[in-house]
């Protein structure tokens, strides 16, 4: 009985699994050499230089507005007065005309009003309490390196990652204007290895000329295109230092989204342990009162 | 102290009520891994429960507030973040606990007479906990809560004639709104928990009058008293032996719980969804709007069954029949023996090909329906979900022939171990 049970178990598991590693290949949009996002929620000095960068750079136009700033006090080890003075650069008029700081204990406001981000942008910029939630920190990551000079564009920028997106390259005097670079492939072998050799963010997308195109064959021919950004000038600072930078501010970006995500992974150990150790003693005293039973 | 409790009985029918409830409930002693299930999933509405009244006290049913309340409750409120992981975890685990426990009653025919009154309870119960999802899911008013609701709500349009008026009356409104908001948030804290607290108590009378089915199909009830015992020969003490083995796994339960509370509350975007971080946004649209992963197996038949005579009704019928289908099955199924191990291939057959049906289905509803390509112009998705939910239906339709026909064992006297 035992047997046919898993039999069944083992029919139905073995079919999830074939079917989806077959989904996985199946997914549609051009490759991307994503880099997963080098951070660590426990570098504390890289929390407060991406906190540095992300008041500066982000906060003039984004919010983050369930996000407390002295939440950094007891998460990243920054004294209110440190806030107040480095960390806190919006304002605004008290009721008597007089201009006063935001308090420590307010959330994340941005600088720009609402409706003239809409005005100026054409869409208001999204709250970045959650984003690493959103779009993931490895997406984020390739997001900001992502960036590149473009002509054709309200903005002068394009993004490699986000195609046309209404943000401009704000990082771009440290990372230094980059350009796109497309090259073209006869075999996704050759495309994908030299999509692995590029140091940033890179795509990858095949691109089926229809059969009109490609002659009276009726066959289609199918071109492997990569881009990649490549340094135009070089910034302020070096690739490996801009790298560092924006893995700074994701880092930032992940742990305002989850400010408590350090406490629920430390207090999740301790809970299973216990778990654990109840589990022994249960399991133990369910044998010694089942002992009667035959 | 066992003075009062004279005092009580005395004036209300405590000790009694114990008893025959649990305390002295004769319960079959062959119980295996898969009749956990029953009492795990009491336990889950009792956290549930309780979670979700320390929810109430911070959550704002207010469209304008609503996000952000669940943020605050994340970032603010201390313990704000576990009480949230519970009880959104709470709800997959629900499903998880209730869909084993259903697939349990299948398997070892805890469906059959007697007991079609407590296998009608439960699917009462499993529509009920549909209701309650559904509409919690909405009140983090996130883009997955508004599109999801959106969706499901416009299946209701569909319904011919009255269909249009119905989805107003259930939304309040002509969009989804603050005024869906909080009829919502009404239901979900007191009008849906007071019914499934009330069918709960009915499965369990019901379930204690007859008394508990086993592996092996054997009416304990009906076996001669032990003299020594004065129990059925192959029965228990509900008390002490079934609390500490439950208690077992509910800790059991509990480690795999907190393994997903505390290190994945995501699952990897299927328990809480990356597109619900963003806040509700009626004008935005999101390109791929999927339910949570328990509605998905009837989602993807909805979206299986081609539009006819202009109209989505048939998918929406086809998707209502599909739940409503599991309230017969005592009926459909004409099997001499109640439980698997005593049943023939047909049976054990059918049912690998439903479960297989309903994980198939519950995959590509989570999926958009190009997602696996196209053969021709037929997506291969699509065409898949078609092939499943046949099979879905046919699980029903021919039982009572197959059942009927199936080459069975007969059940033993006593049970097995």
């Amino acid at each position: 009985m035992i047997k046919s049970l898993a039999a069944i178990v083992l029919i139905a598991l073995s079919t999830a699994t074939t079917l989806v590693a077959s989904s996985a290949s199946a997914d549609e949009g051009p490759e991307m050499n994503n880099f997963a996002a080098p951070i660590d929620r426990h570098d504390v000095a890289s929390l407060q230089r991406g906190a540095k960068l992300f008041v500066n750079y982000c906060l003039g136009c984004h919010s983050a507005q369930h996000m407390r700033y002295n939440r950094m006090v007891s998460d990243l080890g920054l004294t209110d007065k440190a806030i107040v003075e480095n960390l806190i650069l919006r304002g605004g008029l008290e009721r008597d005309g007089s201009y006063s700081r935001d308090k420590v204990g307010e959330t994340m406001k941005s600088t720009l009003d609402r409706a003239d981000a809409k005005s100026i942008f054409g869409v208001v910029p999204p709250d970045l309490s959650v984003e690493a939630r959103v779009r993931g920190v490895d997406w984020l990551y390739a997001y900001l390196r992502g960036f590149y000079r473009d002509e054709k564009t309200a903005t002068g920028w394009n993004n490699l990652v986000f195609p046309n997106v209404s943000m401009p390259h704000v990082l771009w005097e440290m990372s230094g204007p980059n350009k796109l670079v497309v090259k073209e492939f006869d075999s996704p072998e050759l495309a994908r290895g030299a999509l692995l050799q590029t140091h940033v963010v890179g795509t990858l997308e095949a691109v089926h000329s229809s059969a009109e195109a490609s002659g009276a064959h009726g066959k289609q021919a199918t071109k492997y295109l990569l881009r990649y950004v490549e340094p135009e000038r070089p910034g302020t600072m070096s690739l490996q230092a801009y790298d560092t930078a924006v893995t700074d501010l994701v880092n930032f970006l992940d742990y305002i989204a989850e400010p408590a995500k350090n406490e629920r992974i430390q207090l999740g150990i301790k809970v299973l342990i216990f778990l654990g150790i109840l589990f022994v003693f249960a399991y133990w005293a369910k044998r010694e009162f089942w002992k009667d039973v035959h | 102290m066992s003075k009062l409790l004279t005092w009580i009985d005395d004036r209300f029918p405590l000790t009694k009520m114990w008893e025959e409830q649990w305390g002295k409930y004769a319960a079959p002693k062959n119980f295996n891994f898969w009749y956990y299930f029953g009492s795990l999933a009491a336990f889950v509405l009792v956290i549930q429960i309780v979670s979700g009244i320390f929810l109430t006290m911070n959550y704002k049913p207010d469209a304008a507030k609503a996000f952000e309340s669940v943020e605050y409750i994340m970032r603010d409120v201390p313990w704000g973040w576990l009480i949230r992981y519970i009880h959104s975890t709470g709800a997959s685990a629900f499903f998880i606990v209730v869909y084993l426990h259903m697939f349990r009653g299948v398997m070892y025919g805890s469906h059959r007479k007697p007991r079609e009154l407590i296998w009608i309870f439960g699917v009462l119960i499993y529509l009920s906990l549909m209701g309650e999802a559904f509409m919690g899911y909405l009140l983090p008013w996130g883009q997955m809560s508004y599109w999801g609701a959106q969706v499901i709500i416009n299946l209701f349009a569909a319904i011919p004639v009255i269909g249009p008026d119905l989805a107003v009356l259930i939304r309040g409104d002509y969009v989804i709104s603050d005024v869906t908001l909080n009829r919502f948030f009404a239901f979900h804290v007191i009008a849906l928990p007071l019914v499934l607290i009330g069918l709960v108590a009915a499965h369990l009378t019901a379930l204690h009058e007859v008394g508990s089915s086993n592996p092996d199909g054997v009416e304990v009830k009906k076996q001669p008293k032990d003299p020594r015992t004065g129990l059925p020969l192959d029965a228990i003490y509900s008390h002490p032996y079934y609390t500490i083995k439950d208690l077992v796994g509910v800790i059991f339960f509990l480690f795999i719980f907190s393994i997903v509370v505390f290190f994945m509350p995501e699952m990897g975007g299927y328990f809480l969804e990356a597109n619900n971080f963003i806040p509700a946004d009626s004008l935005k649209t999101p390109a791929h709007i999927a339910p949570v992963w328990y509605f998905t197996p009837y989602y993807s038949i909805l979206r299986a069954v081609p539009p006819m005579f202009d109209s989505q009704f048939p998918g929406v019928a086809a998707m209502g029949l599909s739940v409503m289908a599991f309230f017969f099955l005592p009926w459909l199924d004409r099997g001499k023996v109640k439980s698997i191990r005593y049943r023939g291939w047909w049976f054990k057959g059918m049912l690998a090909l439903f479960v297989v049906s309903f994980l198939v289905l519950g995959w590509l509803g989570t999926k958009p329906t190009d997602a696996l390509g196209k053969i021709g112009e037929v997506e291969c998705a699509t065409l898949l979900a078609r092939i499943f939910t046949v099979l879905y239906f046919l699980w029903f339709v021919l039982m009572p022939w197959y059942t009927k026909r199936d080459r069975t064992r007969p059940e033993p006297e006593r049970v097995t171990g």
